[in-house]
Parts: C-alpha cells; sequence; structure tokens
C-alpha cells in the first residue's frame, strides 16, 4: 500500500519543514520514502536533507502562440479567456503570459486553428536522493512568476509511487489553492502549530480546507511553552488527535537554524516520528473501519 | 504646499513565522507613540492567514463581501454524461455524478474556473456561477485606519483581494492627508506578495538567521528587485544564531542593502501576542520593544528621504 502524508500549517514558520524531514529520516530506516517539497515559493527541505540533484525539468505553463497569417482577429479567444491573458490590440491579440493559466481554452475556441500551444517556464523541477535514500523531488517558481499552483499540480503528477512506498509532502503556508493543491488526495495531513493566538487562527483556516475534502489530519504542537492552553482546549473540545508535542527549546531554535534536521539535534526524535506514523495508521484504520 | 500621497511600506519576509505580523502591530504603535507622529493607515495582505487584526485591538466598521473568480457547474437536467467536458479540463475536475448515474459533476475544489468546458459542451449544460470568496474589512484602531480582508479557507489567492484592500486603503489616504501605510505582507514571493508589492516605496524584509531564512530572504530580496523596489532589511531572532545574523550581515554587504537593525528573541512577543497588543503596550522597556523603536526610525527616515528610484 502507499501512503501519501502531506504536512501544512496555515501559519508559515511553525515547523513544517522541520516536522517533514525529520519523519522522511525516521521512516527511511525501514520504508522506501519519498520527499515532495511543495513549497515551490520558498522551498527548504533541500537545505535539511542534502539531495545530490541528477535530473531538472522545466515547469512550465502551455500558453498560445497565434499564428498572424491564419488570424482573423475575430476575437474568440479573448471572449473565451477568463483570465483575461489575451487582448484585441489595434491588428493583432496581444498575449499576457503571467495572467495565462495554461488551461487550453482560446486554442480549442479558435475556428481557424490558428493557436498553438508553446511552453512558458516558470520554474524547475529537480529530483535526486538523498545520502539516506530518501528520493527528493522539489519545485522552484522562478522569481517575479505570479503562479505557484502549476508547478504543485506538475510535481505530484510526476510522481508515480511504486508500491509500498511512504510519500511525505511538504505544504507552502497558508490556506489558499495552492495548498488545496498540494494536499489533494493524500491520505493524510499533519498540521503543524503553535500555541498562540496565531498559531490556531490559522490552523482554523485549514482545518475548514480539510473537512471540505474529507481530509483524515492530527496536530503537531510546536513551540510547546511560548504561548496558552487555547489551543489544547480547542483540540480537545473538537476531538482533533495530537500527533506530537515538541517543547519550545532554544537548543532545538540554534539547530534548526544550522540546517540540522530535529532527529539529528536530538535522536530520540526517530522514536518519536516512528510512533506518530504508527499514530497515523491506526487513525486511517479506525476511520475506515478496519480495527 | 502641495499635498504629498502617503508613501507605502511592505513587510515581507519570505520564509513564514519571521515576526512580520508582530513587527506591523509595533510599528504600528511607534506611528503614535514615537515622538514624531506620522498619520498611518494599515493593511493586512496575507488575506488566508490573516491575524494582524488580532494584535491591533481592531473594531470592524465596515464589512464588503468580496466576489472573486467564476466556477463551472452542471445542469444535471441537460448532461448526457457524453465526456465532452472531462476532455477538455486540464485540472481532473470533472467526475460522473455521485447520485445521478449517466452524469457528471465539477468538483468545486478542484474548479480552475477556467470555462473550456462551457464552450465544450454540445448541450449548454455548463454554465458559471460566480463565487463569494471572502470579505475585507474597514477597520477602526486606536493607531489608524485598518484594512483587512478574509479569504475563504482554500478559494485562489490570485492577489485579487489584496489589490482591492490596497486600493480602498489608498483611497482612503488621499482623502484623509495620510502620510504612511504600512503593508503586512504575506510570506513566499507569489502572486499575493506581487499584488501586496506593487506600487510600494519601501520593502522591509524581516529576516531571521539560518540557512532556511537566509535562502527566503535571498528569493524576496530578488522578488523586490525584479519590481524595482528598494529595501531594507531587519534581523529578528538575532542571538538565537549569531552566526546566521552575521551571515546576512555580510549578504546585505555584497548586495549593498542596509540592515535597519536587528531584535533579540524575547518572550515579550508571544506574551503580548497572547494579549492581544502591540509589545509596547504591555512590555515598553523590553529588549524587543527597543530595538524596533530604533528600526521604526530608521525605516522611516529612509522612506521620506528615498524618492522612488532604480535600485
Amino acid at each position: 500500500m502507499n501512503m501519501k502524508i502531506a504536512v501544512a500549517s496555515g501559519k508559515g514558520g511553525t515547523g513544517k519543514t522541520m516536522v517533514a524531514t525529520s519523519l522522511a529520516l525516521s521512516l527511511i530506516e525501514t520504508n522506501q520514502v519519498k520527499l515532495l517539497d511543495c513549497d515551490v515559493e520558498a522551498p527548504n527541505a533541500h537545505l535539511f536533507l542534502h539531495p545530490t540533484f541528477t535530473q531538472e525539468i522545466p515547469a512550465v505553463i502551455r500558453i498560445p502562440k497565434i499564428d498572424p497569417e491564419r488570424c482573423t482577429l475575430c476575437g474568440q479567444c479573448v471572449e473565451v479567456c477568463q483570465f483575461h491573458a489575451l487582448a484585441k490590440v489595434g491588428k493583432t491579440i496581444m498575449v499576457f503570459p503571467q495572467l495565462c493559466h495554461g488551461c487550453g481554452s482560446c486554442t480549442w475556441n479558435c475556428p481557424e486553428g490558428a493557436i498553438e500551444e508553446i511552453p512558458n517556464p516558470i520554474g524547475v523541477i529537480e529530483k535526486g536522493t538523498t545520502i539516506s535514500g530518501i528520493d527528493f523531488t522539489h519545485g522552484k517558481l522562478t522569481l517575479s512568476e505570479p503562479m505557484a499552483t502549476p508547478i504543485i499540480r506538475q510535481l505530484k503528477k510526476l510522481e508515480k509511487s511504486s508500491n509500498g512506498t511512504i510519500t511525505v509532502i511538504d505544504s507552502p503556508p497558508g490556506a489558499s489553492c495552492s495548498v488545496v493543491e498540494t494536499v489533494r488526495g493524500v491520505d493524510f495531513v499533519i498540521l503543524v502549530t503553535e500555541p498562540t493566538p496565531f498559531g490556531l487562527h490559522d490552523l482554523k483556516q485549514m482545518l475548514g480546507i480539510l473537512e471540505d475534502m474529507r481530509i483524515r489530519y492530527g496536530v503537531v504542537i510546536n513551540r510547546e511553552g511560548i504561548g496558552n492552553a487555547e489551543l489544547d482546549r480547542y483540540l480537545e473540545q473538537k476531538g482533533i488527535p495530537i500527533l506530537m508535542r515538541i517543547p519550545f527549546d532554544k537548543e532545538i531554535a540554534r539547530g534548526i537554524a544550522a540546517g540540522k534536521p530535529l532527529v539529528v539535534i536530538d535522536p530520540n526524535y526517530h522514536e518519536k516520528f516512528k510512533d506518530m506514523y504508527q499514530k497515523i495508521n491506526q487513525i486511517i484504520d479506525k476511520s475506515d473501519g478496519r480495527s | 504646499m502641495t499635498q504629498q500621497r502617503a508613501k507605502q511600506l511592505v513587510i515581507l519576509s519570505g520564509k513564514g513565522g519571521t515576526g512580520k505580523t508582530s513587527l506591523s502591530a509595533a510599528f504600528a504603535y511607534e506611528s503614535t507613540h514615537a515622538g514624531m507622529n506620522y498619520k498611518t493607515f494599515f493593511v493586512d495582505a496575507d488575506v488566508d492567514a490573516a491575524n494582524l487584526s488580532l494584535v491591533l485591538e481592531a473594531q470592524v466598521a465596515e464589512q464588503h463581501e468580496f466576489w472573486g473568480s467564476s466556477q463551472a457547474e452542471i445542469d444535471v437536467q441537460k448532461c448526457t454524461g457524453c465526456g465532452s467536458c472531462e476532455s477538455v479540463c486540464r485540472y481532473d475536475a470533472i467526475f460522473p455524478h455521485s447520485e445521478i448515474p449517466g452524469v457528471n459533476w465539477i468538483d468545486p475544489i478542484a474548479c480552475d474556473g477556467c470555462a473550456a468546458c462551457v464552450y465544450a459542451c454540445p448541450e449548454d449544460a455548463i454554465s458559471m456561477i460566480p463565487q463569494q470568496e471572502g470579505f475585507w474589512y474597514r477597520s477602526e484602531t486606536p493607531y489608524g485606519k485598518f484594512f483587512h480582508a478574509e479569504l475563504f479557507p482554500g478559494r485562489e489567492n490570485s492577489g485579487k483581494l489584496v489589490t482591492l484592500i490596497k486600493q480602498n486603503a489608498r483611497l482612503a489616504a488621499d482623502d484623509q492627508s495620510v502620510q504612511l501605510i504600512v503593508i503586512d505582507g504575506p510570506p513566499g514571493i507569489g502572486c499575493p506578495v506581487i499584488s501586496a508589492c506593487a506600487g510600494t516605496d519601501l520593502g522591509l524584509i524581516v529576516a531571521e538567521p539560518g540557512q532556511a531564512g537566509m535562502h527566503d530572504l535571498q528569493r524576496v530580496l530578488g522578488t523586490l528587485r525584479h519590481f524595482r523596489i528598494p529595501t531594507v532589511i531587519c534581523i529578528n531572532k538575532a542571538d538565537l544564531y549569531p552566526q546566521g545574523t552575521k551571515e546576512i550581515y555580510e549578504f546585505a554587504e555584497t548586495q549593498g542593502i542596509e540592515v535597519v537593525g536587528e531584535i533579540p528573541f524575547d518572550e515579550s512577543i508571544p506574551l503580548s501576542m497572547l494579549q492581544g497588543v502591540p509589545i509596547q503596550v504591555l512590555y515598553p522597556e523590553s529588549p524587543a520593544a527597543r530595538a524596533i523603536h530604533k528600526i521604526w526610525h530608521q525605516t522611516v527616515n529612509k522612506l521620506f528621504q528615498y524618492e522612488k528610484q532604480n535600485v
């Protein structure tokens, strides 16, 4: 059986990458593990896992290219485009690549067959392996390109897991479309938060998404000790499982800043992450009615 | 003297959780308490994880609906299940209806709103339904008017909502001779960040020492440069990892960017967040509050001395 686990948070900087990388490092001892860093705007997992990249794939949106010989300036393409990526200006149709979603609608709707689609690079996808054997893939959005979601979609489509693989997916922060694309189709989401008003507020945003999408989840409380008991009260009241608690500790903060995985800073976490994985399996089995 | 337009300061970080919002709130306090006061408005441009209202004692004065993009919906009476829609959808959003056999259904979560299916449907069974994607608000705070929003969870953060609240702040600022607009930006470098940056006079990057912090600092700086926005850096939690702080100074120097100050790790910041106020309200003498006071002065000096120029 394959298992896909995404690590998300709502609020930024709560420790998603810390949890994702150490979960991968703990599971690789006994499993085949893939790590997918979908935070394409600010990808950081490679700084902790140091993969050797062996493959670079351009991340593209297919944008329209109009053949001026065939184009009759009928304006049908401008009409069908929902994103204002095409405009009729004088005697040409202009294309605005940064507004194009690559949906293909203009191509299909051109009565003259005057539109072909050409790849417009918006970033890169890099694949490699870490020393410990983790199959590593991440995407990087090119600076000044606005759209992260198409890279995430391409990144996830590339990943055809072989049987028995555990895929750990590092999600972007926030609770908008790029996070939805990241968690689509996963078996479980680990929500990493901190016990502060910001952490709780943004966690609730994520819960809204996961309830809508009917994806199972549990919470990791990071930096326990800096906030208050509001988060715990909320989780208890809602019956949301707590998967792990990580105390606020300057040693951990320093180690993470230096690029050390949590399981290297404190090797006791190996067992804790393995236990967490067991807990996640139990939650999934229980909700599937297998226990 | 002709009336000057308000200067716009955008606070960014690349990496999440470096302290943008706590700093924005502290700047709100500084704008009314730092000796030379600036009439300032505030914008929370992090619309899908909007937290600034939690620390500005905001009282909502106006609430407006935000209608964003449209989504495709199939009329089950007209659908023949021919599959033309599915063949053009590049978002894997079209599935067989779970209850009605022979009919298709569009997953609203996956639909990108491109309308390709609408044009592909031979039965005219698909139409685009406008979606309310959130609310935006004008609020009153003890520090000045505050423009913020709430994007419904999972909706497209296209930057449109960010642009909308910035425009409203701008219009109100013109009417009321406001000198400064402080924009609390989102993490990352994508669409909402670009919208948050557009038209601003100065970017302040809140950097965090460490490898991830440095990596994301470089990405957000590159983005600000692309849009030719003058930029300064401040370093938060500077004492947690002094080597990283040193590296940020070195990097800033090679880039010709000024570091306007550093904030030590200080529990007064989360403690004031718990009380829902800027740090200076409860801990005016804390090390972080003192550091922020200096950063505020450096930043506004820079802002009011800079004329927009190529960088």
